[in-house]
């Protein structure tokens, strides 16, 4: 198990190789979920006509809060289960940045663990002043 | 209209977006804002939300591809995303106050410098004598040409940051990825070959949409029946223009393309100022 953190297990390449597999799979799920929530939002909405977009609501909670989502995923909203592959999707470089975090750590980069953490407080900072509850 | 005709229409259109997007390097969220708004007359806001969406599909879509060549420079592009991600929390907060025609205008004039940025000459070269600053940063690295290792050195970082703010900044408020003005930070000001520019501009590019797309989420902009035809016909487009790319050399389209775009741009300046938006 001690060699999985040493340095010599992983080198840069294999950080970049689990950092693109990180991606692949979040735009993976991301699509699957879409095109599951797309198929059936078109089933039951398809012929409905076009609601006015050309006005701007702001959407409501259930769309816009992660409790909202879940909730709404839980009962089968088909809305909710489109904005969870929205989710997915904006939650994919994120990831990836916590993944480069991780290689940094291997590597002993004091300086870049540190500037990694401060782009992760700042995206962290950006959804938090953005809560609605 | 149906549902099922704006579905359809919006996801042939994004396809396109995204397919011409990754061929001329233009990115696929700056298509998607004047298809939403100058066609389907959706509220620019939406249309936002919508782009922003794109921008982190094609950047992640892309990045799969490019990630294995190894060329992108990790921790360059992550010490500029402290710029970048400061920068677009700061947009997206000044979005909400911005009337929306100033947008639009701001929208028109950022996208004629990003038609003009595709037709520029690349730097291909690597820069041997590199600023202190960069070396202290562990900036400097290497990249591989024709299966050797050249090494590479960046100058101007403090020149190229403060640039990297202000493409944070266009990228929170209009909901881009502003890809060339990245570019141009890092090729104009940096110094570095383009190869190693256009991989660590990408990788940014879904990092810095993603600080300002969880505002735009949480502000009501992301609508459902919106954003998965946009994110699906992006994310096609884009991965079949990075295959069809390996195969051609889209110099010609990249010219078309340009013209096109500076057209779509003084159209948004225009509805802009006669406050259609």
């Amino acid at each position: 198990m001690k060699q999985v953190f040493s340095k010599h297990y992983w080198n840069d390449k294999d950080i970049s190789l689990l950092v693109g597999q990180i991606l692949r799979i979040g735009v993976l799920l991301a699509s699957v979920t879409l095109i599951i929530g797309g198929v059936l939002y078109l089933t039951v909405h398809g012929k409905d006509p076009l609601p006015d977009y050309t006005k701007f609501i702001a959407e409501t909670n259930a769309n816009t809060t992660l409790s909202g989502i879940i909730a709404g995923v839980m009962q089968i909203n088909v809305p909710q289960i489109i904005q969870l592959g929205v989710l997915l999707l904006i939650c994919t470089p994120i990831v990836r940045v916590i993944g480069s975090l991780v290689g940094f750590i291997i590597e002993k980069d004091t300086m870049y663990i540190i500037i990694t953490l401060i782009v992760l407080s700042v995206i962290a900072g950006s959804i938090i002043s953005g809560l609605k509850g | 209209m149906t549902i099922l005709t704006f579905t359809l229409i919006l996801f042939l259109g994004t396809f396109i977006a995204g397919l011409l997007g990754s061929l001329t390097g233009l990115g696929g969220g700056v298509v998607v804002i004047p298809l939403l708004t100058l066609l389907f007359h959706v509220d620019i806001r939406y249309a936002i939300g919508a782009a922003l969406l794109a921008s982190i599909a094609t950047s992640s879509g892309a990045a799969t591809a490019y990630v294995k060549e190894g060329i992108t420079n990790i921790r360059l592009g992550m010490f500029l995303e402290i710029a970048t991600t400061i920068g677009a929390v700061v947009g997206a907060l000044i979005a909400i106050y911005m009337p929306t025609n100033t947008i639009a205008i701001i929208f028109g004039v950022v996208l004629i410098f990003s038609a003009i940025m595709t037709l520029r000459k690349k730097n291909e070269h690597a820069l041997a004598g590199g600023s202190p600053l960069a070396e202290k940063l562990k900036l400097n690295s290497t990249y591989p040409v024709d299966g050797q290792k050249v090494p590479y050195k960046l100058t101007n970082i403090v020149g190229g940051f403060s640039l990297m703010g202000v493409a944070g900044v266009l990228s929170g408020l209009l909901g881009i990825g502003s890809g060339s003005l990245k570019v141009l930070a890092m090729d104009g000001l940096m110094k570095i070959p383009f190869k190693v520019s256009t991989t660590t501009s990408n990788f940014m590019i879904g990092v810095t949409a993603a600080a300002s797309a969880v505002v735009y989420l949480q502000r009501g902009y992301m609508d459902p029946g919106i954003a998965f035809p946009v994110i699906l016909g992006v994310l096609c487009g884009a991965i079949t223009g990075s295959k069809l790319l390996k195969k051609m050399n889209p110099k010609t389209l990249r010219l078309i393309f340009a013209v096109a775009i500076t057209l779509v741009a003084l159209q948004m300046i225009y509805n802009g100022v006669q406050n259609k938006f």
